[in-house]
């Protein structure tokens, strides 16, 4: 008999995201992605300067942070038809860089690692031989017996307590958990180490950004942060100095030990590589723009959609296929066709029809998400590290095709494992190493230009609006830690008439369309297996695999109250 | 850790004596025994960890805390997770009991709803609720759920329950980017949708972790919430405005402006005034805790204040490029140090009209609420 749950909140994802499923055999038979927050960024911005939109979208989400700011600018520039200085270009791609190679760290080890990893065993393991475990995979210095015996204490104190604060009621003992006590207890310690590292790498931004989260020098035409070797008030050759010596510290725990633990860790669940296919299609807008030359040819992640797993045919990328449907979402178009529209001609008018809070669960057989359902050629897309590793692999990148194919030989499978809650994961440590290993590239670029006097980091040429055209539009795009970001601005009067974005978070986690077609969430969970229906840990594997961000774009939802789980027959 | 493991895990069982202190204090040796029990169970521990727990949670003295995002962006948790004095780690392990915490939490759906439920139910009055995000009040509270319940549902609940809330983040503490003009969803700060609640206001966009650390500290030191002003935030982070703390005063007082962003003046370090630096009406101690471990704040990195810690700063500091004189509400020219107190005056109008200084002033009264300092 099928039953139906729901898993609200998910947690260790960024905002509110409810999951309903729907499992038959200890099998998901059906599946419903809803976001169950709205606050209307979109509308607010009507009327107000097209130059300060990114401080307001740019709050969008705080976890990827950065990453809305940088689409805003960047459809504004395409709207205005603004040229940046060479030194913004080196500033953003060392922004852009450091924020997805910290923010994909944070999702591992924080947001994705308790789903293969039990804390609670780690209370059992022997140190001396996690010690070895770890000297065997990696040459990281803090591998000794005593150091992991240091935090095993640590751990052991803290669960004596027995207040296990944000580590309480969780799966622990799970029959999907496959590690070994020892292996547990090493995650546990990078779990530790990865909270440190996090907050220290991230002062880049602070260098170049004023502050994280929401670093405040981004500016339609470039960046506010001076550069200038003979001023104490600029980026001069102290702070290239500390940025180059973060990015090592970076680059160098990126692979000493996340990279060393993915490829540790993955062989545990290798079934996994043939579970949370989202159907096959991928985008990515490409990005990191590799000189100044107008376009995209120049990215180091190449532009391009893959379509039906299709690697051997990357097509391009034509941002004007795109569509946005909010058939089954709580919106509805002034038109009354809820059905497919280009973002330009986008709207968000909220038309809540759900049920009445507080509920117990969603109506999914009619509008149930205030996520809307991005669609390329009328297809759903998935989006992010994958997408992005997949077309630079399938486009012939040589460090992405050298990375994927190290990976897939360490872990002796083929290819098509990449289509799956494994391959998400992977894809995100390749992405990366890709990135940790770029950025020291363009710091020493950014040197080299100020070394020969440029000094340039913004084109003010049309920062005032009476040089604007009457009427303007543009397509900012950017290739998030969560993949492609779009944002589509109309101008007039110097003035923004209208704002759409479809984010990484929409396209992935967006419900049914108009033909019914599911969302890339949705189609990745039919057919995972979920051993104990109270205790759905599967769900979260391969929900987190895709790192939701839903204030972006949505919570796994298991009803309210005293009762364990709220369950019905269908 | 006072206890030693080693000999409870030896030893397997609950001591007589801590089983005395327990039934001195009213709880009965079988119910303790219980929890114990339970407790280890639900930690997948061996039975032998019982007597552990039975001394740890004699020994442990951490406050819980509720940490609830609604409309928010979880910049607030982030900026939470670079803290430095104490670190976030220490924080949650050695400090705190974060008991509840979406982004980071291990438990999800009903089994982390449950942790905050046992929460509020076992140290009703005692716990700190912090809340990240607006409140909206549209649609029947169908634009925030969160297990099928909406935001100010679980807000009056859990803030009202609450020993104190600190609020964190401009929008909790003032409605923020959700309640800019138009509010499509009807947004509003925690004061306000839960009147009567002890609420601690840290603005920010996001908040200064330090801020966050400093104002917990406080609490566990001195066991009461730390002085405020008239907008509920502390004194000792928003007692001074920027302008007057800042580094490039000296040039702002000498004149010497950037007039365009990489012109020499700016590369000089000068003042951003002319770029549209809302430091003059801005309360806030960026100046001198900067962010990320002290490392940089927006005006030293050369892009003028936006005034984030003001309340409505995104509809009254706005737009961020134009020069103070001419914002909304100011139709004259005036010196920087003048229209300070004129916004400050504008913003507390609009302020006092949503009602949240008055509710600021009740609540605060009784036996399980902190008191402020006066």
């Amino acid at each position: 008999m099928a039953k139906k749950i729901a898993v609200d909140p998910i947690t260790r994802i960024e905002g509110h995201l409810r999951i309903e499923a729907q499992i038959e055999g200890g099998k998901i038979t059906d599946a419903w992605s809803s976001s169950t927050a709205f606050r209307g960024i979109e509308t607010i911005l009507k009327g107000r300067d097209p130059r300060d939109a990114h401080h307001f979208v740019q709050r969008f989400c705080g976890v990827c942070t950065t990453v809305h700011s940088m689409a805003s600018i960047r459809a504004v520039e395409d709207a205005l038809k603004i040229q940046i200085p060479d030194n913004a270009r080196l500033i953003r791609n060392i922004i852009m860089g450091i924020q997805n190679v910290q923010d994909h760290v944070i999702h591992f080890y924080h947001l994705h690692a308790l789903d293969w990893v039990d804390i609670v065993s780690a209370l059992s393991a022997d140190p001396k031989k996690t010690a070895q475990i770890a000297q065997s995979i990696s040459d990281y210095p803090k591998s000794s017996a005593t150091y992991f015996k240091g935090i095993q204490d640590r751990v052991k104190a803290f669960v004596g307590t027995g207040r296990l604060g944000p580590f309480a009621n969780a799966y622990w003992g799970h029959s999907a958990y496959k590690l070994p006590p020892e292996a547990n207890l090493m995650a546990v310690a990078h779990y530790l180490e990865a909270l440190e590292w996090q907050k220290d790498v991230i002062r880049i931004h602070a260098i170049l950004g004023s502050k994280n989260p929401h670093p405040q020098t981004f500016l339609v035409g470039g960046m506010a942060i001076p550069v200038d070797p003979d001023s104490q008030n600029a980026i001069n050759a102290d702070k290239i100095a500390l940025i180059t010596k973060l990015l090592k510290n970076a680059r160098a725990f990126v692979e000493q030990v996340y990279i060393p633990d993915l490829l540790a860790v993955a062989p545990a669940y290798l079934d996994w590589g043939g579970i949370g296919d989202s159907g096959g299609n991928y985008l990515c807008y490409g990005d990191y723009p590799m000189d100044n030359s107008p376009g995209t040819g120049s990215h180091y992640f190449p532009r391009g959609v893959i379509m039906g797993k299709d690697l051997a045919n990357v097509m391009e990328m034509d941002e004007t296929k795109i569509t946005e449907d909010v058939t089954r979402s709580w919106y509805s178009n002034s038109d009354g066709n809820d059905g497919g529209r280009h973002p330009y001609d986008g709207e968000t008018n909220p038309n809540y029809t759900g049920p009445k809070p507080p509920y117990d669960f969603l109506d999914t057989d009619g509008k149930y998400s205030w996520v809307k359902s991005p669609r390329y050629m009328g297809e759903p897309m998935e989006v992010g590290p994958l997408a992005r590793v997949l077309v630079a692999y399938a486009s012939g990148n040589q460090d992405a095709k050298a990375t994927v194919d190290f990976v897939l030989n360490k872990l002796g499978v083929g290819a098509g494992a990449l289509f799956s809650t494994l391959g998400r994961t992977a894809a995100r440590g390749v992405d990366c190493l890709m990135l940790a290993q770029k950025c020291e590239l363009w710091v020493q670029q950014l040197a080299d230009n100020m070394g020969r006097g440029i000094l340039e980091v913004h084109n003010g040429e049309k920062w005032d609006p009476s040089t604007w055209p009457k009427e303007a539009q543009g397509f900012g795009y950017h290739e998030a830690p969560r993949g492609a970001l779009g944002h589509w601005i109309r101008i007039e009067n110097g003035a923004i008439k209208n704002y759409q974005a479809v984010v990484p978070s929409t396209w992935n986690a967006g419900p049914r369309d108009a033909a019914g077609k599911m969302g890339p969430y949705e189609s990745a969970l039919i057919g995972t297996p979920v051993a104990d229906e109270t205790q759905p840990l599967e769900i979260l594997r391969t929900i987190h695999s895709f790192d939701p961000c839903l204030a972006c774009a949505v919570h796994v939802l298991d009803g309210r109250g005293n009762e364990i789980i709220k369950v019905k027959a269908l | 850790m006072m206890h030693d493991p080693e000999k409870s895990l030896r030893e397997g069982s609950v001591s007589e004596e801590i089983l005395q202190q327990w039934e001195a204090r009213g709880i009965k040796r079988r119910d303790f025994l219980k929890f114990c029990s339970v407790m280890t169970a639900s930690l997948a521990l061996p039975a032998s960890f019982m007597g552990q727990i039975a001394e740890a949670i004699e020994a442990d003295n951490r406050p819980p805390v509720i940490w609830m995002e609604f409309q928010g962006c979880t910049g607030d948790s982030e900026a939470f997770l670079r803290a430095n004095q104490p670190t976030a780690a220490e924080l949650i392990l050695d400090y705190l009991s974060v008991d509840y915490h979406e982004t980071i939490m291990a438990a999800a759906g009903h089994h982390a709803e449950a942790a905050k439920h046992k929460t509020v139910d076992e140290y009703k009055g005692k716990y700190i609720a912090i809340v990240e995000g607006s409140i909206p009040m549209g649609a029947d509270g169908a634009y925030c759920t969160v297990a099928g319940d909406s935001a100010l549902n679980i807000a009056r609940k859990v803030c009202g329950n609450a020993a104190a809330t600190i609020a964190v983040g401009s929008c909790s503490s003032y409605g923020g980017i959700p309640a800019a003009a138009p509010n499509p969803t009807g947004a509003v700060s925690v004061s306000e949708a839960v009147p009567g609640a002890t609420v601690l206001n840290l603005p920010g966009c996001p908040l200064n972790a330090e801020n966050l650390t400093a104002a917990i500290v406080h609490f566990l030191t001195f066991g009461k919430l730390p002085a405020t002003d008239r907008f509920g935030r502390p004194k000792f982070a928003y007692g001074k405005r920027i302008h007057d703390n800042c580094e490039r005063r000296g040039h702002f007082d000498a004149g010497q402006y950037a007039e365009g962003f990489g012109d020499a003046g700016h590369r000089q370090g000068w003042c951003l005034y002319k770029l549209g630096c809302k430091g003059p009406e801005t309360f806030h101690n960026c100046p001198t805790v900067r962010y990320n471990e002290g490392t940089s704040w927006p005006i030293q990195a050369g892009h003028g204040c936006i005034g984030c810690s003001e309340p409505q700063f995104w509809d009254t500091m706005t737009p961020f490029y134009r020069r103070l004189p001419q914002v909304p509400g100011f139709g004259i020219e005036a010196t920087a140090d003048k229209l300070g107190l004129g916004l400050a005056a504008a913003t507390a109008v609009a302020f006092g009209a949503h009602g949240v200084a008055s509710a600021l002033r009740k609540g605060d009264e009784t036996d399980t609420k902190v008191k402020k300092e006066d």
